[in-house]
């Protein structure tokens, strides 16, 4: 009886313990969100997204709707790259490279990539693709959210495709296919929902970023979206609004901050529900 | 009866694993031959050699020849797809692809590059009532086929087997996954198939392989024990083992 009591009591002290600490976790979360929504819901207003930057002086006047657009191309672009790249070396992983051992490798290499701090991969990108080139650019800020997406989608990619029975392709190989045609016929589409899940994830995971995008494509007041000039980014705005002494910029700030907010918690509701519409169709 | 195809001094290694042990037996044409054997004998590793889906994985190895038509069909030359497409094969659990009941019917005739529509919805109509499934499905037919019973999923491959005229259809204990009802219809299916096709068929059921198969072989550690009509094997087999084997009282 008093080892069972002993686990009881284990079990009572762990239990608090996590709950305490998730409990935690999700008020500080739902302290930023109502922060975001309450600050930034009262400062929206319509010219946020139609109109350029204007002085903090200039009362009533002044958005940011360039920055939306810019960050929207940069985040597109690197989606372009990085998905399908992130979709393909993940299908090499799991179709061809099972038991090899390179592909363990660089499995465990994009496990890794994926923690790496998006700053760093900034200032790589500022290394390779800003100082060489002469100045900020649009290519360079696009790569560096490419390369922040390429291992989160090899690795979804890998895992998702792990997940169909390797009898579903012994079916297809048994009438005679031809494995990229296994693959694509039967593998990807069996796995579309979560490589689709995947993909909206990490687009999300990028929307927001701050910190690739400093040392990259940095920012534009202009309203000019040409990817070899800096190019103008919602939150690299919203750093810099946020910084300002100015009432107006801050206000600016937090309406900017709550569209990116909605947005990336919309993207990630998206990708989640298609998983789950999956389950039922 | 003629020989479909003749197994001769086939061995098989997973990377150093002897698997298969010397065997040799004829696969008659039009007829069901059983594959029977303890757990791990090597009914499934012989089954898988026929349409050389061992081809799949690294450091498989064949040693011997199961010949078709007077030509190896393990030797280097030979299309596997082709082979493939000649040698059906249905699992223990049902495979249907993630696609509509049409589409997967239609999936070996697509490879083959039958696109013309109306050809496609004839041969698809003819296996899916071949496999005795038609009327069950032909309201459905363009709906997802992962709606359908277990039975009803595997009466759908093989009807997805039958479409692409097989010549062999290889089971690897097709009904065990399924309900008595269903697993019925199967046999009943097989027994019927075999006017047009060549059935080798893996089985851990006893009565099952008497009562649907012309021949059995019974395998052991990777060796084959006997080969014979199925009566001869179920009433007065020459192996001691055989006998203890079909009466239950051993493996
Ligand atoms: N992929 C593999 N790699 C290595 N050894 C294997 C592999 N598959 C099967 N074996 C071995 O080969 C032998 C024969 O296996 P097989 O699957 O052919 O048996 P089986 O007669 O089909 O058995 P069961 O009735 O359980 O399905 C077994 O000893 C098994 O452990
Ligand atoms: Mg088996």
């Amino acid at each position: 009886m008093d080892h069972l009591k002993s686990r009881k009591l284990k079990n009572l002290v762990a239990m608090t313990l996590a709950t305490l600490c998730a409990a935690a976790g999700l008020a500080l979360l739902f302290v930023i969100l109502y922060d975001v929504l309450v600050e930034g819901l009262g400062a929206l207003k319509l010219r946020l997204f139609t109109q350029d930057p204007a002085p903090p002086n200039l009362a009533d006047a002044g958005g940011l709707r360039g920055a939306f657009l810019g960050q929207g191309l940069l985040t597109l672009v690197a989606a372009a790259v990085g998905v399908p790249a992130g979709v393909m070396g993940g299908t090499f992983l799991a179709e061809y490279g099972r038991n090899s051992r390179i592909c363990r490798l660089i499995s465990a290499l994009s496990d890794m990539a994926v923690s790496i701090p998006s700053i760093v991969i900034g200032a790589f990108a500022y290394a390779v693709l800003v100082k060489p080139m002469g100045g900020f650019n649009g290519w360079a800020g696009a790569a560096a959210l490419a390369i922040i997406i390429l291992p989160i989608i090899l690795r979804t990619t890998e895992e998702m495709l792990n997940i169909v029975p390797w009898e579903l392709r012994e079916a297809a190989f048994a009438l005679g296919a031809p494995q990229h045609k296994v693959i694509i016929g039967i593998v990807w589409r069996s796995a579309k929902s979560g490589l689709f899940t995947g993909a909206l994830l990490a687009i999300a995971r990028v929307a927001g970023e701050t910190a690739p995008l400093l040392f990259t494509s940095f920012n534009s007041n202009f309203f000019k979206l040409n990817l070899s000039e800096a190019v103008p980014s919602i939150t690299v705005s919203i750093y810099q609004y946020a910084a300002s002494p100015y009432e107006s910029w801050t206000e600016m700030a937090w309406a900017a901050a709550f569209v990116v907010t909605v947005f990336v918690l919309l993207l990630n509701l998206v990708g989640r529900a298609a998983l789950k519409f999956k389950k039922v169709g | 009866m003629e020989d479909l195809l003749e197994v001769k001094n086939l061995s098989f290694f997973y990377g150093a694993d002897q698997a298969l042990k010397d065997v040799t037996l004829p696969i008659r044409k039009n007829s069901i031959t059983s594959l029977i054997g303890p757990s791990g004998c090597g009914k499934t590793t012989l089954l898988r050699c026929f349409n050389r889906m061992h081809d799949l994985y690294p450091k498989n190895r064949y040693a011997g020849e199961i010949l078709m038509a007077g030509r190896n069909i393990l030797s280097d030359g030979v299309d596997v797809l082709k082979l493939r497409n000649a040698m059906g094969m249905v699992f223990q659990k049902p495979t249907p692809f993630p696609m509509s009941v049409f589409d997967n019917v239609a999936y070996g005739l697509r490879l083959k590059s039958v696109r013309n529509m109306s050809a496609l919805r004839e041969k698809v109509e003819k296996a899916l009532r071949q496999a005795a499934v038609w009327d069950e499905v032909k309201d459905r037919l363009h709906r997802n086929a992962a709606g359908l019973s277990g039975g009803q999923q595997q009466r759908l491959v093989i009807a997805r087997t039958l479409a692409v005229e097989p010549k062999v259809i290889l089971f690897d204990e097709s009904t065990s996954a399924l309900d008595p009802i269903s697993a019925k219809k199967i046999e009943e299916l097989m027994a019927e198939l075999k006017k047009e096709v060549t059935i080798v068929a893996v089985t851990h059921n006893m009565q099952q392989a008497a009562r649907i198969s012309d021949y059995t072989a019974l395998m052991y550690l990777g060796s084959l024990v006997e080969f014979d009509e199925t009566g001869v094997i179920f009433t007065k087999p020459k192996h001691k083992m055989t006998e203890d084997y079909v009466t239950g009282r051993f493996g």
